[in-house]
C-alpha cells in the first residue's frame, strides 16, 4: 500500500522500455480514463488500461505485468481513437505483451497443445495467425 | 454502367477456406457490375495484425511484399477481409510516410516500393468507383422489407486518420449500400464495437461476450439479419452463436451474412451459388419467408 | 459629443453582453459618450440565456435586467442593435467605423413594442435563443424585457418571405411598423477608442459523434439546460427532457466536453464548466428531489470566491455524485441514454442508463471574431480569441493604441471575471481620454 518514489524510479527502465517499444509518451497521460470507459473488454479486465499506464509510469513492473489487461486487449483501437492526449494506448498494451514475450525464458501466453480437440478446425486462420502474433513469443 | 476495369485482388488466407462464400460472391458480383477481381499471383499471408510494436519490422514485411508485388501488376489493390484491408492499408501508409522504415523494408524484401498503390476495400470500390445509384439500377430482386444491421466492426474504421473509410464515429456507408439493395438498414449502437477479434483464440469466453452484446443490440433494434465484411467478425458473431447459446439459454439465433451475399442475391444470382451452406446460422428459412428465394 | 481638438472623446463598444454593457455604463458614467454595437436585436448577450448564476444562485435576468435597462436609458449611451461592424479606419482619437444596420423589417421608430405581432405570428420554428429547446416565432424579440423592446423578422422562418403569403404581422400592427421592403443600411460613427467585447459560442454540437450529440435529442449542451431551467424558457423552468417531455430522474453531466482535449478538440480549459455544471446539478436537484445527478469530471477547478464552498455544498447537501473520469461513448438504447464512462478512483468502467445527458461543451470565440480582428488590425490566437498586448501586465490592451478587449472574446471567463475585465477596459479608455 505504499510506493516509495525517487527520481530514478520515476524515470525507470521498465517504463522507458515500454515507451520505446510503443513509441508513446506515458507522461502525456492525464489519467482521464477515457480508454477504460470505451474499452469493449473492460468487463473482464482486472484493471483498466489507464491504471496499467499508471503502474508502468511509477515503475511498478510486477503489478503492471501481472494483470490480464493487455492480454485481453483485442487491439480494436477504440481507446486509441478517442484518447484526448493522442496516446496510442493499443500500442502501449502491445508493448507490455512484448516485454513479456521477448524475455529469455520465452513463456508463451497460450499453449497450442492445450487447445481442445476440434478447436483448430473450427476457428478461421485469420484468428489463429493474429492470436499467435499476439500471444506467442 | 461505368467503364469495365480490373482491380488487383488480395483474397487472404481465410477467403480460401472458411470464408469462400465471401470470396466467391464478391467475384461473381464484380462480373455482373462490369469489373473483374484480378487475383494477385503468388500471394502470401498479410500477417493478420498490423504490428503495434514500433520496432517490429518483421511483421511489416509480408504486407509490404504483397504491396510491392501488386504494384508491379497495377495501381489499385482491393481486399474483402477487413483485417487484411487494415494491415495492408496501414502498411501502405507507413511506407508512404516513413522514409526510414521504407528503406529498411525495401532492403529486407529486396524490392523497391514507394507506397504509391491505392488500397481500397471492396465496399469502397462499390461506393466510389461504381456508385451505389448505379448498383441500385442493377438490382433485380430488391431485398424489400429485410431489416438488416450493418456491422462495421473496428478494422474498416480505425485508426480514423489512416483508414479514412467514413465518418469516424457515425459511419453510414454500409447502410447506404444496404439501402441500394432495397433493404431496410437497422441502426444499432454496437455497430462499431469490437467482436473480440483474436480473443476467440486467447480468451474465447471474452469474445463470446462481445458477440452476445453486438447481436443482442442488433436484435433489440429490430434486425433480422446482421451483415458483415470480415471473416474474423463473422466467426465471432456467427459461428460463436453456439457458444453464446450455451451461456445465454434464451438467446435467439440471428443469421449473419456477408455483404456480398446480399449483393449477389439482390442482383439476381441463384441463391445456390451464394455459399449459404458456409454460414453457421442458416439464413435460408428467413430468406424464404421474405420471398427472396 | 466631447471633442478636444482632433482627439474624439467618444467610445465604441462592440458587443452588448455583460462585458460590453459594463464597459459602456462605466464610460458613460464618466461623462463620455458611448456607441454600443450589438449584432442581435437586443442587448444582454449570453447572460440573458442563463437561468441562475453561480455561486449565489441569483436569477440571471433579475440581476441583468437593471443593467440592460440602465444601458438603454443612459444619457451617454447610444444603442445600435441588430448591427455589425463593417469597416474600421483611423487611429486612436479618430476612428471612423462603418456599421451595417441589418434590416429588421420593422420600423423601430414607429414600433411601440406592444408585442401583438409576435403573439399572432403563425410561424413556429425551433428557437436559436432557446437552443432548440422550444419554438420561436418568425417575428420576435429575445425576451419580454428586451432592450430595446423592438422585434425583428427572421426572413428564413417567415411565411411571407418564404411563400409570399401571410402578412399577419402587418395586418395586426396597430401603428403600421412592419416594412417587408426594408434593406440593410450603413451608418458611420466617429470615435476615439474602441472596446471589443464580442463574447463566445459553444463548440458545434455536430462535432461529438461519439456522444451522439445532435442525433440523440436527450443529449443537450449547457446553454440548452439553462433554457430548460429558466423561468422565461420554453418549459417555464420545469426540467423536462426534449424527447418526450418526461421529468428525467437520472441525469448525467459531463465536464470538459471538447475542452482539455488537444488531440481532438480544444486544448484549453473553458474555465466556467466546473462551476456551471455544479450549478446545473444543484438546480436540477432543487426541482427534481428524487432525481440523481452524476457529474463526470477530470479535475474540479473552483478558484473563484465562494466557488469551492459551492461545489462542496452540492456534494454534501444535494447528494450529487462526482465521478472522476471521462466519458468515451453515449448511445441510445430503449429510450434511455447509455453513458460509458469511468470512475478512475476505483479504476472501474461505469455504465449509466440515463434519462438525459448535459454536455459542458467547450467555449469557443464567436464565429466572426477573426474577421473583426482583421478589421480592427488586432491579433487573435490560433483558436480565434483576441490577443492581449501582454498576457500578464496588459490584459485589456491590444497591440493597437485605442483598441481594448473586454470579456470572453479574449478568453473564457465567468461573469465576475468578464465584468472585472470590462471595468479594466473602460478605465483604460477613460485614462486615454483624460490624457488628451
Amino acid at each position: 500500500m505504499k510506493i516509495e518514489l525517487t527520481r530514478q524510479k520515476v524515470h525507470n527502465e521498465f517504463a522507458k522500455k515500454v515507451e520505446l517499444i510503443s513509441g508513446q509518451n506515458l507522461f502525456a497521460c492525464y489519467q482521464c480514463g477515457n480508454c477504460t470507459a470505451g474499452c469493449p473488454v473492460a468487463f473482464a479486465m482486472e484493471v483498466g488500461p489507464h491504471e496499467v499506464i499508471r503502474y508502468t509510469l511509477l515503475g511498478l513492473e510486477e503489478e503492471a505485468l501481472g494483470v490480464n489487461t493487455f492480454w485481453l486487449c483485442a487491439s480494436c483501437l477504440q481507446c486509441t481513437s478517442r484518447c484526448p492526449k493522442g496516446i496510442d494506448i493499443a500500442r502501449v498494451m502491445d508493448a507490455l505483451r512484448m516485454v513479456i514475450l521477448r524475455k529469455k525464458d520465452r513463456k508463451d501466453h497460450i499453449q497450442i497443445s492445450e487447445f481442445q480437440e476440434g478447436f483448430l478446425e473450427r476457428v478461421p486462420q485469420i484468428a489463429f495467425i493474429s492470436g499467435f502474433r499476439k500471444f506467442l513469443s | 454502367m461505368g467503364s469495365i476495369m480490373d482491380y488487383l485482388y488480395f483474397p487472404g488466407c481465410t477467403l480460401y477456406t472458411k470464408a469462400k462464400n465471401l470470396d466467391q460472391t464478391a467475384r461473381n458480383c464484380s462480373l455482373l457490375l462490369g469489373f473483374e477481381l484480378k487475383e494477385l499471383p503468388n500471394w502470401t499471408c498479410c500477417g493478420a495484425t498490423f504490428p503495434l510494436a514500433t520496432d517490429n519490422i518483421m511483421a511489416l514485411l509480408p504486407p509490404s511484399r504483397i504491396l510491392a508485388r501488386a504494384r508491379q501488376e497495377g495501381t489499385t489493390l482491393t481486399t474483402l477481409c477487413a483485417i487484411c484491408f487494415n494491415v495492408i492499408k496501414r502498411t501502405n501508409r507507413l511506407i508512404q510516410n516513413d522514409g526510414e522504415k521504407r528503406e529498411k523494408i525495401n532492403n529486407f524484401i529486396e524490392m523497391n516500393y514507394q507506397g504509391d498503390l491505392r488500397v481500397l476495400h471492396y465496399l469502397e470500390i462499390l461506393k466510389q468507383e461504381i456508385g451505389f445509384p448505379q448498383i441500385k439500377e442493377r438490382v433485380r430482386k430488391p431485398l424489400a422489407g429485410l431489416k438488416a444491421a450493418a456491422y462495421y466492426g473496428c478494422m474498416l474504421l480505425r485508426p480514423f486518420d489512416e483508414m479514412g473509410f467514413d465518418d469516424k464515429e457515425r459511419p453510414t456507408l454500409f447502410e447506404e449500400f444496404l439501402e441500394a439493395m432495397g433493404a431496410e438498414p437497422v441502426d444499432f449502437p454496437y455497430k462499431i464495437e469490437c467482436c473480440g477479434s483474436f480473443q476467440s483464440v486467447g480468451s474465447p469466453e471474452v469474445a463470446t461476450e462481445c458477440g452476445y452484446k453486438i447481436l443482442g443490440s442488433a436484435i433489440k433494434n429490430g434486425a433480422e439479419v446482421v451483415v458483415s465484411t470480415c471473416p474474423m467478425c463473422t466467426f465471432n458473431i456467427d459461428h460463436k452463436q453456439s457458444d453464446i447459446k450455451q451461456k445465454y439459454l434464451d438467446f435467439k439465433s440471428i443469421p449473419v451474412l456477408y455483404f456480398t451475399q446480399l449483393l449477389g442475391m439482390a442482383m439476381g444470382l441463384d441463391y445456390q451459388t451464394l455459399g449459404f451452406e458456409q454460414n453457421f446460422v442458416d439464413p435460408l428459412p428467413l430468406l424464404k419467408e421474405k420471398g427472396f428465394i | 459629443m466631447k471633442e478636444n481638438g482632433k482627439f474624439i472623446k467618444r467610445a465604441m463598444v462592440i458587443g452588448g453582453g455583460i462585458a460590453g454593457i459594463s464597459a459602456s455604463i462605466d464610460i458613460g458614467n464618466a461623462g463620455y459618450d458611448v456607441v454600443l454595437v450589438e449584432k442581435l436585436p437586443s442587448i444582454g448577450g449570453r447572460m440573458l440565456q442563463l437561468s441562475e448564476t453561480f455561486p449565489t444562485l441569483d436569477c440571471a435576468q433579475c440581476t441583468l435586467t437593471p443593467k440592460t435597462v440602465e444601458t438603454g436609458q443612459h444619457p451617454h449611451i447610444k444603442l445600435l442593435t441588430y448591427s455589425e461592424v463593417d469597416r474600421v479606419e483611423g487611429k486612436a482619437g479618430n476612428f471612423t467605423v462603418k456599421i451595417r444596420r441589418k434590416a429588421a423589417y420593422v420600423d423601430w421608430e414607429k414600433c411601440t413594442g406592444c408585442g401583438l405581432c409576435q403573439e399572432k405570428c403563425p410561424s413556429k420554428k425551433p428557437s436559436e435563443f432557446d437552443r432548440g429547446m422550444g419554438m420561436g416565432k418568425a417575428i420576435y424579440t429575445l425576451s419580454p424585457q428586451a432592450v430595446p423592446n423592438k422585434p425583428v423578422i427572421n426572413p428564413s422562418n417567415c411565411r411571407y418571405f418564404l411563400e409570399k403569403k401571410c402578412r399577419v404581422c402587418e395586418k395586426v400592427c396597430p401603428v403600421g411598423a412592419i416594412d417587408y421592403e426594408q434593406q440593410d443600411r450603413f451608418v458611420e460613427e466617429r470615435v476615439g477608442a474602441i472596446i471589443t467585447a464580442v463574447g463566445i459560442d459553444l463548440i458545434p454540437k455536430e462535432t461529438f459523434g461519439e456522444y451522439g450529440y445532435g442525433t440523440i435529442p436527450d443529449v443537450i449542451d449547457g446553454l440548452a439546460f439553462e433554457r430548460l431551467n429558466s423561468a422565461s424558457g420554453p418549459t417555464t423552468g420545469a426540467i423536462r427532457r426534449p424527447s418526450d417531455g418526461k421529468v428525467p430522474k437520472e441525469v448525467v453531466f459531463i465536464q470538459c466536453t471538447g475542452s482539455r482535449d488537444p488531440e481532438r478538440y480544444m486544448p484549453y480549459c473553458s474555465r466556467v464548466c466546473c462551476m456551471y455544471t455544479a450549478k446545473h446539478a444543484r438546480l436540477y436537484k432543487h426541482k427534481v428531489h428524487d432525481g440523481q445527478a452524476y457529474i463526470f469530471y477530470m479535475d474540479i477547478r473552483s478558484t473563484g470566491k465562494g466557488y469551492e464552498e459551492f461545489i462542496q455544498q452540492g456534494m454534501e447537501e444535494e447528494g450529487i455524485l462526482y465521478l472522476r473520469g471521462r466519458v468515451s461513448r453515449i448511445f441510445r438504447d430503449d429510450g434511455r441514454v447509455v453513458v460509458w464512462g469511468v470512475d478512475t478512483l476505483t479504476g472501474k468502467k461505469v455504465e449509466i442508463s440515463a434519462d438525459m445527458v448535459v454536455l459542458a461543451t467547450a467555449i469557443i470565440p464567436q464565429g466572426g471574431t477573426k474577421g473583426l480582428a482583421q478589421k480592427l488590425g488586432i491579433n487573435t490566437d490560433e483558436y480565434g480569441f483576441f490577443t492581449e498586448a501582454e498576457r500578464k501586465l496588459r490584459p485589456v490592451e491590444t497591440n493597437v493604441e485605442g483598441i481594448y478587449l473586454a470579456g470572453c472574446a479574449q478568453g473564457p471567463k465567468d461573469i465576475a471575471d468578464a465584468v472585472a475585465h470590462a471595468n479594466g477596459a473602460a478605465s483604460k479608455v477613460q485614462g486615454l481620454f483624460a490624457k488628451h
